[in-house]
């Protein structure tokens, strides 16, 4: 007998004898860290992609998939080789003091993957491109504020890092949990570009709608930002050599090493539920797979027994841009953050510039790649980028996609169905770690702790 | 200098069929001093082995497939930056060898161009006349045919002809036994240009772009890691 066939059997015997806890559907990073932590934690994980490929919508591709997916065309052989590209679909970076920079250091799949520095974040004040300061130099140099708003500015920041909970004369009269962030923003009489650089390029708020509300988590914001920042230097950020992309690869690696099951190219037809409408399998053609529990990204969900279990809350637009330069006035950086605050355009939402290139290892070199996106206000969305292209030169090449962002409607309790959230229009990973401590939740009925496992290594000198 | 004495690190690659023995060759090679070898448990796929050469210390940093082979789903990031692989066949399966090529002409496609990949034919044991039992510590899917003796479908002839024609290095094994294995992995490193991989990472250490590296696993703050990579 030929032994592919035997393997086969064996692992399809395991899928018949229901031996799998967990099916994963999409191979999205937030389904790919919950397959890698269930795995370490003991369960058997089947993880399934319709897609022969890793990543779902936070894959990276090269050349060839990037010209497919977005204009169904060959790409240009002038752009090089199609192995030098992994281009992100989503535009996100590392907090480098973040919550998915524990993750990664706790599960040890940082061995998979190295990371670099994002060179640089800049802020867009009255037209003109500034650097946010890095260091208390640079602070005291920066023309983003004048001098007597820098001295307010300073207090303010004193106020901030000196700050305790237990110790009410670091309080200055101001209660975190009560009072607003535009009462803490009065208290030190902070004027309003100063407010939109602190909320929108430190707090990384999308819009507003923060001021009204209690300071504390700004606060928080903040402090997760300059702890980033400290971190290695130059910016907040960083990045994974190869792209986006190598994230969920390597914790589906982790998942696979701890006995999970990886099948890409596999179309989901159905979600199948037993009699009280509770999750039962999951059907591929004329085979179905039981399991007790089904986690995955929205799209697996869009028709569940004639309904959907997501809603649209929203929608963000995305360009992916290919430049042949660097992006003008950021100091010829090989990568950049750059935020447009709404109040600078006349908008309700930031747009976001996010830079990289072949540093990283993502493209050839001397092309740059820069994804522009923002939260869609109107029935025209490419044309609510505009203010942000006029930023970038000329746009060597440019993939626009409109995103409808997904929220799923049950919790799972129910029905052992848990859905993620998509990928939404914040610059970094923040809100994806919230998710999936969220499912892992409602999955495990226990809270995520994030004890260190290490792979056994067989280590042996001779 | 103390460069050629620190150990230069290589990424190498297991690939070829299920069942094939890809994970015993791989411990048989590692496992040398260990007094009390368990059964290769899930979670035991990142194996290191240095290796002395004269005056310079390779250290293996061996990749296993952790079963992401079976549905084609193994990883862009598999072969990212792997410096050499070994493509494990059967020698009692022609099939497995069939596979074997194809691995091959995957990994000139997705690894790097100079990529050292050694062609093994395993289960050497199984033709020599022996009739001792299957090797230990196969992986999960252990093999359907343990204990039996097995006739020869490859010739050494054909798969060292094949390997000569597509610039292989080419050994028989068996990790049962031990023959063969440990050469597989000292003929890996002399064909490293190790000079080179020595010089690049200097060269790497000091040109402006790779100045912004990071190392997550370091404790220390406020402190620039240049030229660090991943404390793996």
């Amino acid at each position: 007998m030929d032994e592919t066939y035997d393997v086969r059997k064996e692992i399809y015997q395991r899928i018949r004898s229901n031996d799998y806890q967990v099916i994963v559907l999409g191979t999205g990073l937030t389904e790919c860290i919950l397959s890698g932590l269930l795995s370490v934690d003991g369960q058997k994980v089947l993880h399934i992609d319709r897609n022969d490929y890793y990543g779902a919508e936070s894959a990276s591709l090269n050349l060839t998939q990037l010209y497919k997916k977005f204009k169904d065309t060959e790409p240009p052989s002038e752009l090089g080789r199609d192995r030098d590209y992994a281009i992100d679909l989503i535009p996100k970076f590392i907090l480098a003091s973040g919550e998915l920079t524990k993750i990664l250091v706790h599960t040890d799949v940082t061995r998979y993957l190295e990371f670099k520095q994002i060179a640089g974040s800049y802020v867009l004040r009255d037209r003109t491109v500034s650097k946010v300061p890095s260091t208390e130099s640079e602070a005291v140099r920066s023309s983003l504020m004048g001098l007597f708003e820098k001295r307010r500015a300073r207090n303010f920041f004193l106020f901030i890092q000196n700050y305790k909970d237990e110790d009410p004369s670091t309080h200055n009269g101001l209660n975190l949990d009560n009072d607003s962030m535009q009462t803490v923003y009065n208290k030190y009489g902070l004027e309003a570009g100063t407010q939109d650089f602190i909320g929108h390029a430190m707090a990384l708020y999308l819009d507003d709608s923060y001021k009204q509300k209690p300071a504390r988590e700004t606060y928080e914001r903040i402090l997760l930002y300059t702890s980033s920042m400290a971190r290695y230097g130059k910016s907040p950020y960083i990045y994974p050599l190869y792209g986006l992309g190598e994230l969920p690869q390597a914790f589906a690696r982790l998942s696979a090493i701890y006995g999970g099951t990886y099948m890409l190219d596999k179309p989901i037809d159905e979600i199948v539920t037993d009699s009280d409408g509770k999750f039962a399998g999951v059907r591929s053609g004329d085979e179905t797979v039981k399991a007790k529990k089904v986690i995955g990204d929205p799209s697996y969900f869009m028709d569940v027994k004639g309904e959907s279990r997501v809603k649209e809350i929203g929608k963000v637009v995305r360009a992916i841009c290919l430049l042949k330069h660097p992006i003008p006035n950021t100091d010829n950086s090989d990568s950049a953050q750059l935020i447009i605050p709404q109040n600078q355009v006349g908008r309700k939402n930031d747009i976001y510039i996010a830079a990289v290139s072949s540093s990283h290892n993502v493209c050839a070199k001397d092309v740059y790649v820069a994804i522009v996106s923002t939260v869609v206000e109107t029935s025209a969305p490419e044309a609510e980028l505009l203010a942000a292209y006029k930023l970038l030169g000329p746009i060597h090449d440019k993939f626009v996609s409109v995103n409808p962002i997904y929220e799923p409607t049950t919790s799972g309790d129910q029905d052992n169905i848990f859905i993620s959230r998509s990928f939404d229009a914040t610059s970094h990973f923040e809100t994806v770690v919230d998710d999936v401590k969220d499912i892992w939740k409602r999955v495990t009925a226990k809270e995520l702790v994030l004890e260190k496992k290490t792979e056994p290594e067989i280590n042996e000198n001779n | 200098m103390s460069e050629t004495q620190k150990p230069v690190q290589v990424k190498l690659v297991l690939l070829g069929e299920a069942a094939v023995g890809k994970s015993s060759v791989v411990l048989r090679f590692v496992q040398n001093d260990f007094q009390e070898y368990k059964e290769p448990t899930i979670g035991a796929a990142f194996l290191t082995q240095k290796c002395r050469l004269e005056d310079k210390v390779i250290k293996f940093e061996i990749w296993d497939t952790a079963g992401q082979e079976r549905f084609r789903s193994l990883a862009p990031m598999y072969y990212r930056n792997a410096l050499s692989a070994v493509v494990v066949y059967d020698i009692t399966s022609s099939s497995s060898f069939d596979k074997a090529k194809s691995w091959v002409k995957e990994l000139q496609r997705q690894a790097s161009p100079n990529v050292i990949i050694a062609l093994v034919g395993n289960k050497l044991d199984l033709v020599d006349g022996s009739h001792e039992e299957d090797e230990e510590g196969d992986d999960a899917t252990a093999t359907p045919t343990a204990g039996q003796e097995q006739s020869r479908a490859i010739s050494r002839d054909e798969a060292q002809a094949y390997a000569e024609e597509s610039n292989l290095l080419f050994f028989e094994t068996s990790a049962k036994t031990g023959e063969g294995v440990v050469e597989v992995f000292t003929e890996i490193a002399k064909k490293i240009p190790l000079e080179q991989i020595v010089n690049s990472t200097k060269s790497r250490a000091q040109d402006q772009s790779q100045q912004n590296n990071v190392n997550l696993n370091s404790n220390q703050n406020q402190s620039k890691q240049v030229g660090d990579n991943c404390a793996c």
